[in-house]
């Protein structure tokens, strides 16, 4: 109980230590960088969700961008005001009751949430058919369900203003909205991780069969997992487009899922560490990967500029990376309290047996 | 709807039917054998209908050489596929599997993004796919008929090639038990390399008819075909090359039928299908004509 909390006022600390750090970076750093730290952040919720399922519970899932787009479309509905909402729908009506009101600032929040539970709703839909079946069928189902949203995001006009989308909506999603959804997201999931069902997932990644055996609700416990994930799904959509404040069906394809699967695989699939780290190196590499996609100027060799090139280079990435390097970079390791003070402990050892050493040998 | 459209619409969803039935064929094969959804299935049907619409427009061959040839070359990247990202992966856990296919299948697209360009380019039919036929009172594309003639025809010859040769006796051998057939002395790699060229130069053959029936070809023309083939094979119940027949020609009329009847849905016709999944998997997933799903424990 002491060790527990210890952790629990070190956790605590850590979280004060990075919101002054957020604080620091919100008034002193530019626009640009700001927004690739959002734009990590953001990832961060989605990929260490999305890891709960394919990582910690070995079920292959590839829905988080439907997730996304209902969490995403649900929180614009909400917070886009109600002006925007008139100009936006100029062909045909926004459909009751979406036109009759709109969030303000302050109930950013509760319109992320709303979009998180309207994720985890769609997860429960598909989680339900898929998980009746061992083997594969999420893949699929997962697949065909982020389809669906897309198909009828294009086509229900009177709701999602079809393929145009919406403009114009508030920029809440600031760094402290951000990082303060990673921070929840990360605790959540290590958390769960962590716990008993968390076992049980992990029991039903190893050996699905020998868990039912060991008494593992495995229904249960892989729509706990993926519930989960849809709800963070959600608010990491809903996050998202308050970001980029703009939404259309585009915005949602499977490449947003894509990205996710390259994180988390090279993250380590089941380390949640792993998905933190690189779901905010992902943010700044892809930044810097735009290189690849401008003009060369080698000498007098010209070597002009191909878009898309980062997405061939991404998905080579993602073959090397499973044939080559399974584990990723952090395996299934995982940072916690623990680790860190028995690391401090040792080198704190260490320093004290060189100096007993040195005042021996002199 | 009068007798004409009703024909007109009939023969189309068969047209359409049978190519999702070639192309299923390739994912339940490789389902059968390896017990891995082959994502990049799609890409090699659209590699199919890039390298005909090469061959035709830019080495100005004849037509049927250069759709043999095509079909030829796109079983050999079937081939190279498997070779170069399933192989290394093989003994690996079945997530890695899936997602090596995941990331084959985006490497596809984005390469034919970057090398051909997202731009369609349109494709050449030969003249034979193109004229109008006279059938009783309705008048059908010869790509209505042209379509679903070939295609059985190459379903015939898969089916001859599966039932009633030795690769294909080693194909089912595998598919059963590829621990056992190893011991028997089957080179189980080569006959999944088989496997592979045969669903890969299927596909290729798919892909150009597509292209055939809809000429305008894009680097991303495969997803959809791909996924509602792949639908057409979980229908059909996965694994099961018949069923795989069966449910391409279901999806094709029940896709097109749909938007016959109630033309209001047609903005759907992509969703229906998905719905349709998802209605299968929860109904009775082992579909159609597939058997009971049975434990190894």
């Amino acid at each position: 109980m002491e060790r527990r909390r210890l952790h629990l006022v070190l956790t605590l600390a850590l979280i004060v230590v990075l919101f002054l750090a957020l604080w620091w970076a919100d008034t002193h750093l530019g626009e640009f960088p700001l927004r690739v730290a959002r734009t990590g952040a953001i990832y961060v919720v989605a990929a260490v969700a999305y890891n709960l399922v394919n990582g910690v519970t070995g079920q292959f899932s590839l829905g988080p961008n439907g997730f996304m787009a209902l969490g995403g479309y649900t929180t614009a509905l909400l917070i886009l005001p109600l002006q925007q909402k008139q100009f936006v729908w100029f062909l045909e009506p926004l459909m009751w009751p979406f036109n009759s009101f709109s969030f303000p600032g302050y109930l950013f929040g509760l319109a992320v949430l709303l979009g998180g539970v309207v994720g985890a709703i769609g997860a429960l839909l598909v989680g339900i058919p898929s998980f009746r079946l061992r083997g594969d069928y999420l893949a699929i189902a997962t697949f065909g369900f982020g389809e669906i949203i897309f198909v009828l995001a294009n086509n229900l006009i009177r709701l999602t203003n079809g393929p145009l989308g919406m403009k114009g909506i508030p920029e809440y999603a600031n760094v402290y909205w951000c990082f303060g959804a990673a921070v929840l997201a990360t605790l959540v999931v290590s958390n769960i991780a962590n716990s008993s069902y968390g076992r049980a997932m992990k029991a039903i990644r190893d050996d699905e069969i020998a868990a039912e055996a060991m008494g593992v609700n495995v229904f249960r416990t892989k729509m706990l997992a993926f519930v989960t994930s849809g709800f963070f799904g959600g608010v990491a959509g809903g996050l998202l487009v308050s970001l980029i404040t703009t939404i259309s069906p585009t915005l949602f394809t499977f490449g947003m899922t894509f990205n996710l699967l390259i994180i988390i695989v090279l993250g380590g699939l089941g380390s949640i560490t792993g998905s933190v780290v690189t779901g905010l190196g992902f943010a700044v590499v892809s930044e810097l990967l735009r290189v690849v996609e401008a003009p060369i100027d080698i000498g007098s060799l010209h070597i002009p500029g191909v878009p898309g090139m980062r997405m061939v280079v991404f998905s080579i990435l993602l073959v090397l990376l499973m044939i080559f390097y399974r584990r990723g970079l952090f395996g299934q390791f995982e940072l916690s309290w623990d680790w860190v003070l028995s690391v401090l402990r040792v080198t704190r050892g260490v320093r004290e047996w060189k100096r007993e050493r040195k005042t021996e040998s002199s | 709807m009068t007798l004409e459209t009703f024909i007109q619409q009939l023969m189309n969803g068969i047209s359409l039917g049978s190519l999702y039935a070639l192309i299923a064929i390739g994912y339940t094969m490789v389902y059968g054998i390896l017990r891995l959804i082959n994502f990049a299935h799609s890409d090699i049907f659209m590699v199919g209908a890039y390298f005909a619409f090469f061959l035709v427009a830019i080495f100005r061959l004849p037509w049927g050489v250069s759709a043999i040839l095509a079909i030829v070359l796109t079983a050999l990247v079937g081939i190279i596929v498997d070779r170069a990202a399933y192989r290394p992966v093989r003994n690996a856990p079945r997530i890695s599997a899936l997602m090596t296919a995941v990331g084959v299948s985006f490497f596809l697209e984005n390469l034919g993004l970057v090398t051909v360009g997202a731009r369609p380019k349109a494709f050449q039919r030969p003249d034979i796919m193109a004229r109008v036929i006279k059938i009783g009172p309705a008048a059908v594309s010869g790509v209505s008929i042209w379509v679903p003639i070939l295609s059985l025809a190459l379903l015939a010859l898969l089916l001859f090639i599966v039932y009633r040769t030795k690769v294909g006796m080693a194909m089912r051998s595998v598919s059963t038990d590829i621990e056992t057939t190893r011991l028997m002395g089957v080179d189980v790699d080569r006959v999944i390399s088989y496997t592979f060229a045969i669903g890969s130069a299927l596909a290729a053959a798919g892909g150009i008819m597509w292209a055939c029936k809809y000429p305008q070809i894009n680097p991303l023309m495969g997803i959809y075909p791909g996924w509602k083939a792949f639908t057409a094979a979980v229908v059909g119940g996965i694994g099961n090359i018949t069923g795989a027949m069966l449910g391409g020609f279901l999806i094709g009329l029940v896709e097109i039928m749909t938007v016959a009847l109630l033309p209001g849905l047609s903005g759907y016709r992509d969703g229906i299908i998905f719905t349709l999944l998802l209605v299968f998997l929860l109904l009775r997933p082992t579909g159609i004509l597939g058997e009971p799903l049975k434990e190894k424990v």
